[in-house]
């Protein structure tokens, strides 16, 4: 059963076709690879995908759920959660805050701004709950030794990792990774590899990523869809896709 | 007719805005700060004018070239003194370093000249002007503000257009740290701008003190908090912005002081800047910027 | 667990640090050691700490900022004494009387937060600011041309002057346009404002450290991040906003209780109050609420202590200002502040006795 269904989706910014006729589908528990030149337009998907965008035309469908259009707070909530490029840490605020504020909307941890003022009973009862629940994702990344640090201390390998544990707090059913490994050395990208399959099968998450490290996608992705110039090149099993000649013109040129 | 006259008052008024304007959005577009010292220049240079011409005795236009030579010196002094140090410094440090020397030039000025109210004597030797068989009035420091706003925004435009220096403070407004590596003299640049920011300050003092002769240590704050406004009104970094919103704001200031309530004038005037803000966060003509992710 | 014990720490120090300042000066006045001047500014003090306390949660903690402080704390004063002034001889215990004029006040302050901030949290930086600024003063310049009166018939409104209220003889008018309030009952003193001043820390630290102020904090730290994880914007931002306005509102009511007299001048109300409690707020460090009452209460002194210098007093203040801000801030500034800090003295003397 497909966990994301996306068909023809596509966007213009003034006069320029970002993306068109984008369809892909993720099945539960698959890891789903996005790859592509610079500028073919992968980050405006991820951007429509999570409401950041609205899509011109297409449809977006999460576990059969339609969520065109709506915000992205509405996105997250029915189930999606994402990284960034550009790595987005509440840097002042410490490891383990990043990660109880990931967990912000989990029925199980809320309590109003009253009890919350008041400190009634339920605040201190939610509070360890969600302290336990946050140190618990924070052991998946081996982040437990520095919950205390301020987040913008944390060296940048381990900022990547703690960006992944605040989306997994939100609970979601489809994690979307917008370039895991980008700026990480050789060590550190196998290790980030280990730990996006261990996610994968430890949460039984459904993960589609965004990434230019051939290395990490062949070694890790399932399947992968190639976007050029904001239209899907081809798309399938990885292997094939990677010996595809299109492809491979598309990345080294004629 | 009085309608007329209110209106030429307005547009009188907006025309000081406007030049006090001009200076607050080219320092803000290069320094990207609130210069709430700004105002206090427009009253030094007013103070400097005012012992020219009554104590020193200088033929007035000399006066007003020495106000808008201090206030040059001073304006680049500023800079070079509390806000260089802050360029990499968090915003609300700059914006209380602003504050600060602005309570300095107030005190300053309070020290030396006293609390007492000096009466500003009109540099504008010019005969009224009468239309309409004496019922509409336009005093000579009407037609005098408007005119040296319409020059020197038109100088300005022509500046930025076409000079090499103009073209420098555009790059270190857009990134100055692209610009530092194009071999732009950043440093310079800035001292350029607080520089001829606070020669109009100088020129919009001695305007406004001719109109409203009373002068105090304070007379320069609430001008500078309006022209300000009027900076934000039109959208911040425009120069024609600066120029429209100052007008705008002088009419509206005048108009609603004549024809609603004189208490409430700048209540209404605030209101009106809200609200177009609201309408349009970055002014009537602001440049939208979004953030990309 | 051991850090949940260290903010817990912290904030027990600073609760601590009023109660021990209020018993001192308590001792201090009990045995006539207190000078009347000092016991003057007692309340004010006060005032100010709740002020700078309540602006640090929108310009720290939302990392919003705020030059309209000053009217929210207008409206909270305006409503407080006229609640007060009209209900005099209804109430006839003080204290109730007081604490039904705060939560009037409280309550008038937060909803004028609700409905600026509303329409104006959509903008940033710079262009708040200014907003807000231009609002403390439509609210200084209302106040300043609302007339109110009272009779047996009931209440009289106008913006005009006190004849258009049209009152009967009997009737009382309640503001009196440019020359405000007077008469209001001067039911607060210095232990109630102590208790409104941990009331407030209270109520902010309590917020910081909850998931509201996690939410708010995120969104200081990185919105697009914040929305990305389902926190909804808006919300959060006009919550912090009007909490922290109304507080400003329980600062107001104080402050229209402690004089019998009420105007709303450009030195009480007007923006230059509003920027005087950011300078405390930023003097104190962004984002600490300790920071920023002990910076209120010694900037608050500093310049009572200084009247032998009268006229150079400000002057001294705005060079202190400027000259505190290069040290801070400016990298010549930094690196000499690390050269002689004073963890690495101490550091270098415990080296020289090993």
């Amino acid at each position: 059963m497909a966990v994301l269904e996306v068909k023809n989706l596509g966007i213009s910014f003034g006069g320029l076709r970002a993306v068109d006729d984008f369809s892909l589908e993720v099945a539960k528990g698959q890891l789903y690879g996005l790859i592509g030149p610079n500028g073919a337009g992968k980050t405006t998907v991820f951007n429509m995908l999570t409401g950041v965008y609205k899509p011109d035309n297409g449809k977006i469908l999460l576990d059969e759920e339609d969520i065109t259009g709506r915000s992205n707070i509405e996105i997250n909530k029915a189930g999606i959660a994402r990284t960034f490029q550009n790595i987005r840490l509440f840097s002042d605020l410490t490891v383990l805050d990043n990660v109880k504020a990931g967990l912000h909307n989990q029925k199980e941890y809320i309590y109003s701004t009253l009890t919350g003022i008041l400190r009634l009973p339920r605040y201190f009862q939610a509070e360890r709950a969600m302290d336990e629940r946050a140190m618990e994702l924070l052991k998946v990344f081996d982040l437990d030794k520095e919950a205390s640090y301020k987040a913008s201390n944390l060296p940048y390998g381990k900022q990547r990792k703690l960006e992944i544990a605040r989306a997994l707090a939100t609970n979601p059913k489809l994690l979307l990774l917008d370039e895991p490994a980008a700026g990480m050395n050789p060590n550190e990208t196998q290790e980030l590899m280990d730990t996006i399959r261990f996610v994968r099968d430890e949460f039984h998450m459904t993960i589609l990523l965004i990434e230019h490290d051939m290395k990490l996608v062949a070694g890790i992705c399932e399947k992968l869809t190639v976007l050029n110039f904001g239209q899907v090149l081809a798309c399938g099993d990885t292997s094939e896709v990677l010996q595809d000649p299109k492809v491979i013109t598309a990345y080294l040129g004629e | 007719m009085s309608f007329i006259s209110y209106l030429l008052n307005g547009i009188s008024l907006g025309s000081v805005y406007a030049i006090i304007a001009l200076g607050y959005t080219m320092v803000y577009g290069i320094a990207k700060m609130l210069n709430f010292a700004h105002g206090d220049v427009i009253m030094i240079g007013s103070y400097v004018a005012y012992m020219a011409i009554n104590n020193m005795g200088l033929p007035i236009p000399v006066s007003i070239l020495l106000s808008v030579i201090v206030c040059t010196l001073l304006g680049m002094m500023m800079e070079k003194i509390a806000y260089k140090p802050l360029r990499q410094a968090s915003k609300l440090a700059v914006l209380i370093t602003a504050i600060g020397a602005s309570y300095f030039l107030q005190n300053i000025a309070l020290l030396i000249f006293g609390a007492n109210t000096k009466s500003f004597s009109s540099v504008v030797n010019m005969e009224p002007i009468q239309l309409a068989g004496g019922q509409l009035i336009i005093s000579g420091e009407t037609i005098a503000t408007v005119v040296a706003c319409i020059v020197i925004m038109a100088c300005l435009m022509t500046f930025m257009k076409y000079s090499k220096a103009g073209h420098a403070m555009l790059a270190v407004s857009e990134d100055s740290g692209a610009a530092q590596l194009m071999g732009i003299n950043v440093n310079a640049t800035i001292s350029l701008t607080f520089a001829i920011g606070s020669a109009l300050a100088a020129v919009a003092g001695v305007l406004l003190c001719s109109a409203y002769p009373a002068l105090t240590p304070y007379t320069g704050a609430m001008p500078g908090i309006k022209a300000f406004v009027a900076a934000v009104f039109g959208g911040i970094g425009s120069i024609p912005g600066a120029f429209i919103g100052g007008i705008l704001l002088g009419v509206i200031e005048i108009l609603s002081r004549a024809y609603i309530s004189s208490q409430l004038s700048d209540a209404i005037v605030f209101s009106v800047l809200i609200i177009v803000l609201v309408v349009k966060p970055t002014g009537l003509l602001g440049k939208q910027i979004q953030e990309k992710v | 667990m051991k850090k949940l014990s260290k903010t817990t720490k912290s904030n027990l120090i600073t609760y601590g640090i009023v109660v021990v300042a209020y018993l001192v000066c308590e001792i201090l006045m009990r045995t006539g050691h207190m000078s009347s001047l000092m016991k003057g500014i007692l309340v004010p003090l006060c005032i100010y700490a709740i002020l700078a306390v309540s602006l640090n949660l929108t310009v720290g903690i939302l990392g919003e900022l705020s030059l309209g402080h000053a009217g929210f704390m207008c409206v909270g004063a305006f409503t407080g004494a006229v609640f007060s002034k009209c209900t005099v001889e209804m109430i006839a215990v003080p204290g109730l009387r007081f604490l039904l004029a705060l939560l009037v006040g409280i309550v008038c302050a937060g909803i004028c937060g609700i409905l600026i901030g509303i329409p104006v949290l959509r903008l940033r930086g710079d262009y708040l600011a200014i907003v807000t600024l231009a609002f403390g003063e439509i609210i200084k310049n209302l106040v300043n041309a609302i007339y109110f009166g009272m009779d047996k018939n009931g209440l009289h409104f106008s913006m005009k002057d006190s004849i258009a209220l049209g009152l009967e003889p009997d009737g009382v008018i309640i503001i009196k346009g440019a020359q405000g309030i007077t008469g209001t009952p001067t039911d607060s003193n210095f232990t109630i404002g102590v208790i409104l001043l941990l009331i407030t820390l209270i109520i902010v630290i309590n917020l910081v450290h909850s998931r509201t102020g996690r939410a708010i904090m995120a969104i200081r730290d990185n919105r697009i991040a914040a929305e990305s994880i389902g926190i909804n914007i808006t919300k959060y931002k006009i919550l912090a906003f009007s909490v922290s306005a109304a507080l400003a509102g329980a600062a107001g009511v104080l402050y229209a209780h402690n004089l019998s007299t009420l105007t709303a001048l450009p030195k009480n109300f007007g923006y230059n109050m509003s920027i005087m409690i950011l300078v405390f707020v930023v003097l104190g460090g962004i984002g600490s609420i300790r920071g920023s009452m002990i910076a209120a209460v010694i900037l608050t002194l500093l310049p009572e202590l200084l009247r032998a210098l009268n006229e150079y007093r400000m002057l001294i203040y705005a060079v202190v200002l400027i000259a505190i801000m290069i040290f801070t801030w400016s990298p010549k500034g930094i690196a000499l502040r690390e050269r002689y800090s004073l963890a690495k003295l101490l550091k270098r003397r415990e080296k020289e006795v090993q």
